[in-house]
């Protein structure tokens, strides 16, 4: 699928032709280490806890660790084609209630499961499609059209759930919940498919290279004819998309629709792209880097938990990674 | 005004007649004729404001002309933006560039023209073949870059002009446009893009370039064109003319 320089998080495509440095240079190099800040983190994460707490490398928690990931992998994804267009979508979370919300109001009057999941992915991917033609029809900064569409599908989802939240009993969701092929849950896989897809999109078709020259340089990109407009109102219905399969996991996962917002999703979806090498300005980007900052945030979270640091201590580590981590960054080339 | 040498249609690549443009109440420029003779390097010099610019901009699609008739290649063609120019063969060298900082020197050589290969109802990058044709489109027009695969923003002004004016012939453009492609560059690198455009006229390559400076487009143009205050003042032969005489006709002591 891909060359292994594809693969390094800041999306390097540098081929053969560039003299390779020595590896002490290379360690020496803070861009290296900007570049693979998510990895580096990853491998140091594990090897802490696994010291610490050896239940943590045990295949059950590993596997645990992997199926909680599993919907911020998925939402990092969308921030990550958003972000790529050096935009941000602040509604992400609140998309996920709405879809979640949608999903079992349609469950609850019977039209069945598919029929709700679909809906779901619907009315999200509407949301981000919103999101994207007011950014660019009203030429309005993306930070103020998704905190706004954060407040409004909010309402919308409070309005249509009435405050209450829904069960979902449903044996697809149960069984997509608790049910695992291979070594994997089924919403790993989910998440493993997402990943390949947004891969490919980003990599290996004109719309990947489209969407990163419109982050890069919008007013160039329109110059050559690339309908910059286009490219962004796609990139937020990606991210709504994504929403939708998060919200459909979520409800598996909890067993019920919950009119509240996640907002530490919203947070980690943001934090994993940072972490993944991603340019918040733009034009750079990458799927597995978030995937795998998304893991890192996910394991952190775990580790602490069997070394049975309060909850407390949580957001307080998560922020100051991430904020590490955007230090680094300062040293990508 | 002087009137233009009227050549035949068929050896002009472009041109224009009665062409006027004002933003609001300001004229741009007012019932201009101007034409480009196929193979040739066509310059239009002239003052800040005199409208350069935004005569090139109208003909390649970025301004809408008030009034005026446009031909290019022999048909009347006036052009809703630069996308249809560009499908009609005319690429603009825009004076930023429009080089993508981010990507690499073969993915700014193929923006927007990216080479696929289907596969079913997909199309996927066939990013080998564009680099085998990136390193053709460079080689073909002698321009050095460390790699195709280095990212356009570690590359030197020079480079960068060059790799700008590489993506515009690529494409089979009829005619190429330059404004003022050597303004923000170096002593070295104003020589290597001088070359540069002398090589595009010996492949017989159209050319329109706007310049400020009068001792480069007397190097490098067969025609110049001068305007002056919004109006075409007068047309020279490159070959025919001094600098003095050029500054006369900018200036209008002449």
């Amino acid at each position: 699928m891909s060359t292994p320089a594809d693969n390094a998080p800041a999306a390097h495509s540098a081929g053969a032709e560039e003299s390779r440095p020595s590896l002490a240079a290379l360690l020496l190099d803070p861009s290296f280490w900007a570049d693979w800040a998510s990895v580096v983190g990853l491998v140091g994460l594990v090897i802490v806890f696994g010291i610490a707490q050896p239940v943590f490398l045990s295949v059950a928690n590993l596997q645990a660790l992997l199926l909680a990931a599993a919907i911020l992998v998925v939402l990092s994804i969308g921030q990550t084609f958003v972000i790529a267009t050096s935009g941000i979508d602040l509604s992400l979370a609140a998309a996920v209630m709405l879809g979640a919300i949608i999903l079992g109001l349609v469950n609850a009057a019977d039209y069945g499961i598919f029929i709700a999941c679909m809906l779901a992915v619907l009315a999200t991917s509407a949301v981000g499609f919103l999101n994207g033609l007011i950014i660019t029809a009203g030429k309005i900064p993306d930070f103020v059209v998704t905190l706004g569409t954060l407040s409004g599908i909010t309402g919308l989802g409070l309005i249509l759930s009435g405050g209450e939240p829904t069960m979902v009993g449903s044996t697809f969701l149960l069984r997509l919940a608790s049910g695992s092929f291979g070594p994997f849950g089924y919403p790993v896989w989910v998440a493993i498919a997402a990943v390949i897809v947004a891969h490919i999109a980003l990599y290996h078709t004109r719309f990947g290279v489209h969407l990163l020259a419109t982050g890069g340089q919008a007013e160039s990109a329109g110059a050559l004819g690339i309908r910059t407009n286009r490219v962004k109102i796609a990139a937020y219905t990606i991210s709504g998309l994504c929403a939708g399969i998060a919200a459909i996991l979520l409800v598996a996962r909890i067993g019920s629709a919950e009119p509240q917002i996640n907002t530490s999703l919203l947070l980690n979806s943001v934090a994993a792209v940072v972490l993944g090498g991603v340019s918040l300005f733009g034009g750079r980007a990458s799927i597995l880097g978030p995937a795998i900052g998304a893991l890192m945030l996910t394991a952190l979270v775990n580790g602490l938990t069997l070394l049975n640091v309060s909850a407390f201590y949580q957001p307080l580590a998560v922020g100051a990674i991430v904020v590490l981590a955007a230090l680094i960054m300062r040293y990508q080339k | 005004m002087s009137a233009p040498h009227h050549i035949p249609a068929t050896e002009a690549i472009i041109a224009c007649e009665g062409l006027s443009k004002h933003f609001g109440g300001i004229r741009a420029f007012t019932d201009v004729a101007f034409q480009a003779r196929r193979g040739e390097v066509t310059a239009v010099i002239g003052d800040n404001g005199a409208g350069k610019s935004t005569l090139i901009r109208s003909l390649v699609g970025v301004h809408q002309p008030d009034t005026g008739n446009l031909f290019f290649d022999g048909r009347a063609r006036p052009f809703a933006n630069p996308d249809e120019a560009r499908k009609a063969g005319i690429e603009t060298v825009h004076q930023n560039l429009a080089l993508i900082d981010e990507l690499t020197v073969a993915q700014n050589l193929f923006l927007n023209r990216e080479i696929v290969r289907r596969i079913g109802p997909f199309a996927f990058l066939d990013r080998k073949a564009m680099k085998r044709e990136a390193r053709l489109m460079l080689s073909r027009l002698s321009i050095n870059v460390p790699s195709i695969n280095q990212r356009v923003r570690r590359l030197s002004g020079g480079q960068r002009q060059a790799i700008s004016i590489c993506r515009a012939v690529g494409s089979g453009a009829k005619l190429v446009v330059m404004d003022e492609p050597t303004a923000a560059l170096g002593v070295q690198e104003t020589a290597n893009v001088e070359a540069l455009i002398r090589r595009l006229r010996e492949q017989s390559v159209s050319v329109i370039l706007v310049s400020h400076n009068f001792d480069q487009v007397r190097r490098l143009s067969d025609q110049i064109w001068v305007m002056r205050a919004g109006k075409m003042a007068a047309t020279v032969r490159a070959s025919e003319t001094s600098g003095n005489e050029l500054v006369a006709l900018v200036t209008g002591a002449a």
